[in-house]
């Protein structure tokens, strides 16, 4: 077993697999061939271990207890903060806030440094390929303040047009706020010389990296960016516990969000002291073990290493492409040249639930549907599309089925 | 292919979504409600042209899967001249049969072609696809106006 990992810095796909409980069992009769990691990825071994091991032997609150426990979770709890530091290479651990997930991390911007920065008539720059949650917070924002949101448009491969974007940063831009990596297209948009040019005209940028961590290395301080959001769910972490970095200075200057214990210094009736970073945006009792669960998730992708793995996505991407476009029939939406391991297509005239509901069949999960990115389908076109996503699990075979599959869906349609 | 998928596809439900009838706003048409399924995007509008309580025409425009279309097409072809009470008493029972399946104290036969949906209750998360078109009607024959949801 041990001989498996022979080229150096080269993922050994079967091994990989073996730490995936989930992957063993069979849907509808047939092997599971999960491609939906774009939507949720799968949980490691080491990962599901920290979880039940945490509750089994270290369960306690943390920054409170004087007794043992509370100084083992306390520890743990702050061991995974320091994980996600070194692995977005921040420059400070106090710049790592956890909540639940991108989601919350975008709202807590558009709410604290959002709603102190904007003012009627200032402009907030999305792109056409957000995600709901980078474009609700921010439509929620502008319509209590005044302001515009101002949204910058793609070619028809899923390319963002970096040129209009930066037309649209004028004087009153407040926020450019975009993705890393689309969610229904896979596109890699090439953020850090977005960042530059908008920080040229003194604009801070978020980066939604809900996309991008699984798939790529991300080193905050080298893309520039002001704040960087991702979910450990899609990082094989749990659910329930997600990131918002920050640059100090920012997150300083920012009122805290929610109200409640652990974000305060002192209490009185008449005035409130707010605690110091990052704790003055993490009210109440944390998701202990889904920071900690998060903790493992980084230290197994940096065990397995996260060059290996975008060499591995790469490779498969590649093949995955190659073999869906031989499917007569079958138009890949999304053709950037920089891509993450995301295929969404079309096939034929066939509805994309109706390719789901045949694929499941045959064991093969896949997404079918607007991908929460219901302007991008607009501007496609299309009300919906299959989407395969690839993760650092997956190899040939589970394309191969994919195609297979794909030729059952012809023939039911036919 | 496999038995339960051919019972969801069947060849009727297969030729009434390539070939939807009624996919159409019908002349004169009074009344009409949009119905959306926000899982999938999927939307449709069903129009009628009710002359007191017979449904004289109705048609049905979107976008949907193979199941919502042909759901809302069979739909289309068995209440055309029939009562606002018998279409809602086939609502009854068409939603009878998509959510109990054979539970369902309906038997699928005396539903003519809309038998041809009598698979669906097998894929949970399909019966929203079937009903949408089913419940769209209920809100034009109701004439609230207002968009159906199935979340």
């Amino acid at each position: 077993m041990r001989a498996l990992r022979e080229v150096p810095g080269r993922l050994d796909v079967e091994r990989v697999r073996k730490d995936f409980p989930i992957l063993r069992q069979e849907v509808h009769g047939n092997p599971l061939v999960y491609l939906d990691s774009a939507a949720t990825s799968q949980k490691p071994r080491a990962v599901i271990e920290a979880v039940s091991r945490y509750y089994e032997q270290d369960n306690a609150n943390v920054h409170r207890g004087v007794h043992l426990l509370s100084e083992r979770a306390t520890q743990a709890y702050e061991a995974a903060r320091e994980k996600v530091q070194r692995f977005v290479n921040a420059a400070h651990a106090h710049e790592i806030v956890f909540v639940r997930g991108t989601t919350e991390a975008i709202n807590l911007v558009a709410q604290t440094y959002g709603r102190t920065r904007v003012r009627s008539g200032d402009e907030i720059v999305i792109t056409v390929m957000e995600h709901h949650s980078n474009i609700v917070p921010w439509q929620m924002l502008c319509e209590e303040k005044g302001a515009v949101l101002r949204v910058a448009p793609m070619d028809d491969t899923g390319t963002l047009l970096v040129d209009e974007l930066e037309r649209l940063i004028g004087s009153r831009t407040r926020l450019l706020a975009l993705g890393h990596v689309s969610n229904a297209l896979g596109t890699i948009h090439p953020v850090r010389r977005i960042v530059e040019m908008a920080h040229r005209k003194n604009v801070p940028v978020l980066l939604d990296g809900a996309q991008a961590v699984p798939h790529l290395a991300v080193d905050v301080q080298a893309l520039g960016c002001d704040f960087y959001a991702f979910s450990g769910h899609k990082l094989f972490g749990p659910s329930g516990i997600g990131v918002l970095y920050g640059r100090s200075e920012l997150l300083e200057e920012m009122p805290p969000w929610q109200g409640g214990g652990d974000m305060i210094s002192s209490v009185t009736f008449e005035k409130t002291t707010y605690n110091k970073l990052p704790y003055k945006f993490e009210a109440g009792t944390p998701d202990i073990a889904g920071a900690i669960g998060l903790g493992a998730a980084i230290d197994y992708v940096r065990g397995v290493g996260v060059d290996a793995i975008a060499a591995h996505e790469h490779d498969l991407l590649t093949y995955a492409t190659e073999a869906l476009r031989e499917i007569s029939g079958l138009r890949l939406i999304g053709t950037a040249k920089e891509k993450a391991s995301v295929l969404s297509f079309l096939l034929g005239d066939v509805h994309p639930h109706d390719i789901g509901t045949v694929l499941d069949r045959e064991g093969i999960a896949i997404r079918t549907g607007h991908h929460c990115a219901q302007p991008l389908m607009r501007r496609l076109g299309v009300a919906a599309t299959a989407r395969a996503s690839l993760a650092l699990y997956n190899r040939r075979e589970d394309v191969d089925a994919l195609v297979a599959g794909l030729h059952k869906v012809r023939e039911v349609f036919a | 292919m496999k038995s339960e998928l051919r019972d969801l596809y069947q060849e009727v439900v297969i030729d009434h979504s390539k070939n939807p009838r009624n996919f159409r706003k019908p002349e004169g048409a009074n009344r009409s409600a949009e119905g959306i399924n926000p899982l999938c995007g999927d939307e449709i509008t069903v129009h009628l042209k009710l002359a007191g309580d017979v449904i004289q025409d109705i048609g049905f425009q979107g976008a949907g899967c193979a199941i919502s279309k042909a759901s809302a097409s069979m739909m289309t072809a068995a209440l055309k001249n029939k009562t606002k009470a018998e279409a809602e008493s086939l609502f009854e029972r068409v939603h009878s049969m998509l959510t109990e399946g054979p539970k369902s104290s309906v038997n699928p036969e005396e539903l003519g072609k809309l038998a041809a949906l009598s698979g669906v209750w097998e894929f949970p998360v399909r019966v929203k696809c079937a009903s949408l078109a089913w419940h769209t009607l209920r809100s034009a024959l109701a004439g609230s106006g207002a968009p159906v949801s199935t979340e």
